[in-house]
């Protein structure tokens, strides 16, 4: 009989024993396991840094057994940057929210692309600044309520959300760009491949790489998790649409 | 054998920095500090080190903080409204204990004032112009020769204490040309990766974490309380003060940097009239050399404060003198830099005349 067992899930090598601190119905996590699980399939935990951001992944790099840095608002393409320089066969990758990426750290996360050195840049959008109570950001859809847009985001007083795979994917530097959805189990197994070849852009030293992850925040969304994930489909993927952006020769 | 070589001091301070171990540099355009990074540029790649253009200042010393993690030696240099945008870099990399040289070559200002040499940014080096209870180290050389030799001591303040240190000069010292000779060659194989750094396990059987985030207030507190203990042991260690015929002085000049330098020409004016001046020159202004100013206390008949600033020296020369000597000060600002006989007018008129 014992022969016939068969370990179907565990958990990652590279995965911390740690009660989780986010929301039920947060994505955080799931986008947490796919790095670990990447880490440990890749056999990256002796060679990783994770630079984990402001927001509600502050807390990241408690998660993972591997080496991190807390990085400033916004600035964990430039942190990582100087982290790989210093030794390139690292494996070095930055974790950022939709505050972190497109609002505060647009420069860095432009420039990081655009010098296309390898790097990896996980990008969690789900639409708002969940840890500070659910502000606007750059990425609310026009229509939706936060703290900060109480009526609904508009144009004329807003501007239009940003879509930042397709802007960093019309710069040459980048090697992989794509963005997918956390909110199903056959767009998770779709996430993961994605965030693999970004992987993989970086340790073959082919070039930058950044997966956006549309990710949900049922608390500040006032939704269930049910919901929440709902909204994306219906919703979010209608201004964000899915796939790749980006895939330079020998991604893969 | 190191012989002397003419060079600009920007440059010189910049292979001053390399001789000194430092083998990578991140930092962005700014007048007058621009022959620097150009150097660098040129010169990182010679001896095996990584040179980076970054998008701002900002992007510069999060760079730094990302190398600094890696446990190397890594600088950034800039000048007055660049080190502004680095402030928060520098609060962050003081909150994390992770070793870093950062030189700003000052400038006029406020905003973007101007090109001109100034001391205007000594509040913000020696207080702190970044958030929470943070010290840098503040090495402040009156010389190109002086600069490059200070550069060695920087980086190994920097590595014992893990903290920033802060090399403070000048559009003059950055633009003007000296001879000058470069006594100590680190040799870099021999510098050892600290156990703390963010390098990649490799093997180690747990993961380094750096952050300057404690949630928990009393966490936090217990965090700062072992700062202000380095803090406490850099000033009972690390402070340095030039004293130029003190000897026999009836009075002193404080000033630091470039003033110091003119400063000195006063004092052989005053000499040669037959006034007994001497210079006291704080080579650290944080921590500032305040045992060694106060015993003088009761020795002088007077000091006077001179700098390239409004009253920012001055103010840690009155708290470490208070009233126990007549304190005078002369400062001019905007990148107006006075000459050595304006400052002994200035002296004898707030010193001598009526006393």
């Amino acid at each position: 009989m014992a022969e016939q067992v068969k370990v179907v899930y565990e958990r990652p090598r590279s995965w911390a024993n740690k009660i989780t601190h986010y929301c039920p119905g947060c994505t955080h996590g799931i986008a947490h396991r796919i790095v670990a699980e990447l880490v440990d399939e890749m056999d990256l935990l002796d060679k990783t840094i994770g630079v984990w951001p402001v927001g509600c992944a502050v807390l990241g790099y408690e998660y993972f057994n591997f080496d991190s840095v807390e990085a400033a608002h916004g600035r964990a393409p430039a942190m990582a940057t100087g982290i790989k320089v210093t030794n390139p066969d690292n494996f070095v990758f930055a974790y950022q929210g939709d505050g972190d990426v497109a609002s505060i750290g647009m420069a860095e996360i432009v420039h990081a692309a655009a010098r296309g050195w390898p790097l990896t840049v996980i990008f969690i959008n789900n639409g708002n600044y969940g840890m500070t109570g659910g502000q606007m950001a750059p990425t609310t859809l026009v229509g939706q309520k936060t703290t900060t847009s109480p009526l609904g985001r508009t144009a004329q007083a807003n501007g239009l959300p940003i879509r930042v795979s397709e802007m960093l994917a019309q710069l040459d530097g980048p090697a992989y760009i794509a963005r997918v959805s956390l909110d199903s189990p056959a767009n998770i197994r779709k996430a993961k491949d994605a965030m693999r070849k970004a992987f993989n852009a970086q340790v073959r030293g082919i070039g930058f790489s950044l997966v956006e992850c549309l990710s949900t925040c049922p608390t500040n969304w006032r939704m269930t998790p049910v919901e929440s994930m709902d909204h994306i489909r219906k919703e979010v993927v209608a201004y964000y649409p899915l796939g790749e952006f980006k895939v330079a020769d020998g991604v893969l | 054998m190191s012989e002397k070589v003419l060079m600009k001091g920007a440059e010189a301070l910049a292979e001053g920095a390399i001789r000194a171990g430092c083998r990578y540099y991140f930092g962005y355009p700014i007048t007058p500090q621009n022959e620097t990074p150009e150097y660098m540029s040129r010169r990182m790649p010679e001896v095996g080190g990584r040179f980076v253009q970054a998008e701002s200042e900002i992007a510069s010393i999060n760079m730094v903080y990302g190398a600094a993690c890696a446990g190397v030696r890594v600088m950034t240099s800039s000048s007055s409204p660049g080190i502004s945008l680095m402030q928060e870099g520098i609060s962050y990399i003081s909150g994390s204990n992770v070793p870093c040289v950062v030189m700003n070559v000052m400038r006029g200002g406020p905003g973007l004032g101007n090109i001109a040499p100034a001391q205007a940014d000594y509040f913000q080096a020696v207080k702190g112009g970044g958030n929470g209870d943070h010290r840098r180290i503040v090495l402040a050389p009156s010389s190109i020769q002086e600069g490059v030799d200070l550069f060695v001591d920087a980086f190994d303040l920097a590595e014992k204490y893990r903290m920033v240190v802060m090399i403070i000069t000048d559009g003059l010292i950055g633009q003007m040309m000296e001879p000058v000779e470069f006594k100590t060659t680190v040799d870099v194989s021999t510098l050892v990766t600290p156990e703390w750094a963010t390098t990649g396990r490799h093997g180690r059987t747990h993961p380094n974490i750096i952050t300057s985030l404690t949630l928990d207030a009393a966490g936090l507190e217990k965090w700062n309380l072992a700062l202000q203990r380095k803090y406490a042991d850099v000033e009972a260690a690390e402070s340095r003060l030039e004293e130029y015929l003190m000897d026999d002085a009836d009075y002193a000049i404080i000033a630091y940097g470039i003033m110091a330098r003119i400063a000195k020409t006063t004092v052989k004016l005053a000499r040669e009239k037959g006034i007994r001046l001497g210079l006291l020159r704080p080579i650290t202004v944080w921590p500032f050399p305040r045992k060694q100013i106060q015993s003088y206390a009761g020795r002088l008949k007077g000091s006077l404060t001179v700098e390239l600033a409004y009253r920012q020296l001055f103010e840690d020369v009155q708290l470490t003198l208070c009233d126990r000597m007549p304190l005078g000060w002369y400062g001019r600002g905007g990148g107006v830099v006075p000459g050595p006989r304006e400052i002994l007018q200035a002296f004898e008129e707030q010193l001598l005349k009526g006393r």
